[in-house]
């Protein structure tokens, strides 16, 4: 009992991180209708930023909160330099882009930081929470920072009139310019968000997994099965899909022999066909994938 | 009367290479009502859609001393002019109370949205009593109430309405529309106004242009256009 | 419109058949030049060369998925994989001849990707592009993992012995790969053009440009789809198989998503819906990150995709299209 208690807590940890991601695939999905495929290395750069800032002798959370607004500021400019001359471009270019700012992202990071892996602090340390040892103060700390984030976000759309007007763009895009609505400008803070919100899952997981540019490309597509779950148009959806999959990763790797260890990305590559072919509206979204 | 509020020289408009619109000339007056009549397919929602920067268009559009042609759908829309869509275009899963504060998302002064607010519930009572509901649960009628008054909460200087009387009853018909006439004295609010009821319409404007297969054919005061006997055979039916 | 369309094959007629025979003088120049280039280079640039060929061959499989059926797959290194572990198995403990392993690793491909594509040929765009692009990222950990140790290797790999030139040709074995490689090119690359003209592939691009025109003119879209997509595993399969013999080796780190965004980059950059453009993809995937990584480590991913993104902007049909724009202009020029 113990351990199940403990893999599922461990399970909502990872599913914060993961909430994430897939919160940040669901934001740029309802703006420009497509999977940001270099989200994670998005992150992973966010990572090494804050990396770069504590190395020149930042504080913990300075640097944090830096890096933060560093890669709100880059995804607003990816947006403005990159998608926005390709707003009515076909598919193609966009899965181009976003391999080419995959591949680009990925190999600047190796350039500048090499591809050795480097240990990042947790600012929660890693002892287990009251000695318990049912769950670590880093886990608590990840589940408690995403929460937050969650909180501030939902305020944000729910009672700020931009998020009011992010939320009206995602629904109906002609219909906000109908009332005035920069459109545009509401698809760059989107991607602005999504890089945000994707460098805080980037700095609360590089203490698990160490820094080094591949480290997001697992939880990218656990990001997506996230996504998936939950519904790529509902970023409620995204976020218990993004807990549910953590704990289904976890319980999985304890519980079910080879396949929920060694094959945790399989896991991930069954839920997002599965979920995509038997009910591609997620728990949560409504239909969009259109089925031949 | 004074000086037209919108003035429009050889509007082309097209979808694609396909062009629907042929030079159309015509003017809203300040404070005025132009209707467009013309059957199914003439071109009347793609005259408001062009207006609006909606689709691709040529020509020359002033309003208010403002060359706008060309320009975004959004800054035609933060210049003053409301457009209320063919088809409604609420957001239909936000609320009520939502979807008329995006229509005063160009403007800051809240103390006068709220205002604003309250007086369009006091014009259609229906809403005021829904204002916690899902734009999509709404009735086809109360969502064109819904879009009317989304388009009222800019504070336009200009409304394109596109069938305006869309799915109403005859009852309500008439009752937007003194909305609309009321709305038009008291704020000197011009308007631009398609139609498919063209004996309402004749009614409510003061100046009417017809409109076949993209090109004018016919302008005039109201009054006029309303004793042609061409118009009165093809559109009024009788 | 109907007018119009029945018109097109009878104007362009003798200009397609002038077309045809310039083609086939083209492949018959390059062909002999391929055939005595491995007799002219160092045994370094004779392998480069064979592996791209091998690319060119994957491409190629990527493009008549993408480019010419309308499909993405972000998942191709995957049956690259499958296609070079099956050839490694089945050299190494089946002690099969290399060269029975290409139709092998080509059917297992075909099979793995119609199975695949059950599910997932539901899927149109960017979803497709998702599961695909999870099944090139799931790929690596799959073939580390231990039920399937005792054949693959684990993290390991699999060592396979390099195969000497037949019949006491005087060849050595870079160059008897070479030749063999560009063989299985030549073969491959005439079947998709023929693939391509016929009436199949007529369907095949009918669904590209328009899936509901193509249903409604009585093609079964799902069939071709998943017909395309098994082609498609087949090709990039037997390239795995050829890449496998031509390295001698193959290990789980090899067949990453990056694998799947070099084969995506030469898709693009010989330009998408272009049989001979692969070639170039092919060439240049092999030897731009070459050139890059000699500058520094890590730089290869940059340029591949500042160049992507240059490819977007300015030349969307990629080299295929450079050379077609070049071709026309001094057309116009001589004329
Ligand atoms: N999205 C579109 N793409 C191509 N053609 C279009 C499009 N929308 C309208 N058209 C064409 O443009 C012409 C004018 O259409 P428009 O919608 O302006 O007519 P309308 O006068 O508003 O008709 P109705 O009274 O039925 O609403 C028609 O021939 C129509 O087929
Ligand atoms: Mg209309």
């Amino acid at each position: 009992m113990d351990l199940f208690l403990h893999q599922v807590l461990a399970g909502l940890a990872t599913g914060g991180i993961y909430a994430c991601m897939a919160l940040a695939i669901v934001m740029i999905y309802q703006a420009i209708d497509s999977l940001n495929f270099a989200q994670g290395e998005m992150a992973m750069f966010s990572t090494f930023i804050a990396w770069q800032f504590m190395q020149w002798g930042m504080p913990y959370w300075v640097a944090f909160f830096a890096t933060i607004a560093v890669s709100f500021a880059a995804g607003v400019a990816i947006e403005r330099v990159v998608f926005k001359p390709l707003r009515h471009a076909s598919l193609l270019s966009h899965i181009v882009v976003f391999i080419a700012l995959f591949a680009i992202i990925n190999s600047v990071a190796g350039f500048i930081w090499d591809f050795t892996i480097k240990s990042f602090p947790s600012p929660f340390g890693t002892q287990s929470l009251f000695g318990s040892g049912l769950i670590s103060m880093h886990d608590t700390g990840m589940i408690v920072v995403t929460l937050i984030l969650l909180v501030l976000l939902f305020a944000f759309f729910r009672y700020t009139r931009i998020g009011l007007a992010m939320r009206a763009t995602a629904e109906n895009p002609e219909s906000a310019r109908l009332v005035g609505i920069r459109v545009g400008w509401m698809v760059a803070l989107g991607w602005g968000m999504a890089a945000a919100i994707g460098a805080v899952a980037g700095m609360l997981i590089a203490p698990v997994v160490f820094l080094e540019p591949n480290m997001m490309l697992s939880i990218l597509l656990y990001g997506f099965a996230a996504a998936v779950v939950g519904g790529l148009n509902s970023p409620l959806g995204a976020v218990i899909g993004g807990f549910s999959v953590g704990v289904i990763e976890n319980l999985a790797g304890t519980f079910i022999p080879y396949v929920g260890r060694e094959l945790k990305l399989t896991i991930a590559l069954t839920l997002i066909v599965a979920v995509l072919t038997l009910k591609p509206s997620g728990l949560f979204g409504k239909v969009v994938v259109s089925r031949v | 009367m004074t000086g037209p509020l919108l003035t429009v020289r050889g509007l082309n408009a097209f979808y694609g290479e396909t062009q629907v619109l042929h030079g159309l000339d015509f003017e809203v007056a300040a404070g005025g009502i132009t209707a467009l009549l013309g059957a199914n397919g003439a071109g009347k929602t793609s005259t408001l859609r062009a207006l609006s920067g909606m689709i691709r268009a040529t020509g020359e559009i002033v309003f208010n001393g403002l060359s706008i042609g060309g320009r975004a759908t959004e800054e035609v829309a933060r210049l003053g002019i409301a457009h209320v869509p063919e088809g409604r275009g609420t957001f239909s899963r936000m609320t009520v109370d939502e979807n008329l504060q995006l229509g005063a998302m160009t403007r800051g002064d809240r103390a006068g949205i709220a205002a604003d607010m309250e007086r369009l519930y006091g014009f259609f009572p229906k809403l005021d009593q829904r204002r916690r509901q899902q734009a999509g649960t709404l009735s086809g009628g109360e969502q064109q109430m819904l879009a009317i008054a989304r388009a009222l909460m800019l504070r336009p200087r200009l409304m394109l309405l596109d069938e305006p009387s869309f799915g109403l009853a005859p009852m309500i018909v008439a009752e937007v529309f003194d909305i609309l006439r009321k709305l038009n004295a008291s704020d000197g609010m011009s308007m631009l106004l398609v139609e498919q009821n063209a004996t309402a319409a004749l009614d409510f404007a003061d100046q009417a242009y017809l409109i076949e297969t993209g090109n004018l054919v016919m302008g005039g005061t109201a009054a006029d256009i309303g004793r042609d006997e061409n118009v009165r055979r093809a559109y009024l039916g009788y | 419109m109907q007018q119009n369309v029945k018109d097109v094959p009878a104007v362009a007629m003798p200009d397609a058949t002038a077309m045809k025979r310039r083609r086939i003088i083209l492949s018959a120049v390059a062909i002999t030049v391929a055939i005595i280039l491995p007799f002219v280079v160092k045994n370094f640039l004779i392998f480069q060369l064979t592996l791209a060929m091998v690319y060119a061959i994957a491409i190629l499989g990527l493009n008549l998925l993408t480019g010419f059926n309308g499909q993405f797959s972000l998942g191709h290194s995957a049956f690259f994989a499958i296609g070079a572990y099956t050839a490694a198995i089945l050299m190494d403990q089946g002690e099969v001849a290399y060269y029975w392993t290409l139709p092998a690793a080509g059917a297992a491909c075909m099979i793995s990707g119609f199975l695949f594509g059950l599910p997932a040929l539901r899927l149109e765009g960017i979803y497709l592009a998702l599961a695909t692009f999870s099944l090139a990222v799931a790929m690596p950990q799959l073939l580390k993992s231990s039920p399937l140790e005792p054949w693959t290797g684990g993290v390991q790999g699999i060592t396979i012995l390099k195969p000497d030139a037949p019949f006491g040709l005087p060849l050595n074995s870079d160059q008897w790969l070479y030749i063999f490689t560009l063989a299985v090119l030549i073969v491959l690359f005439a079947a998709a053009a023929n693939l391509i003209d016929s009436r199949t592939g007529r369907a095949i691009v009918a669904i590209r440009d328009n899936s509901t025109a193509a249903r409604s003119m009585g093609i079964n879209v799902s069939l071709y789809k998943s017909l395309t997509f098994g082609v498609s595993a087949f090709y990039t399969g037997v390239a795995g198989a050829l890449g496998a013999i031509v390295i001698q080796f193959v290990a789980p780190d090899s067949f990453t998503f990056v694998l799947s965004i070099g084969l995506f980059v030469g898709l693009v950059i010989g330009g998408v819906g272009s049989i001979a453009g692969t070639l170039f993809g092919g060439l240049f995937v092999l030897f731009v990150p070459n050139i890059a990584e000699a500058i520094s480590k890590g730089l290869a991913g940059a340029v591949y995709g500042v160049i992507l993104i240059l490819v977007i902007y300015v030349m969307p049909s990629g080299a295929a299209g450079l050379v077609r724009l070049i071709g026309s202009k001094i057309a116009r020029r001589t004329s």
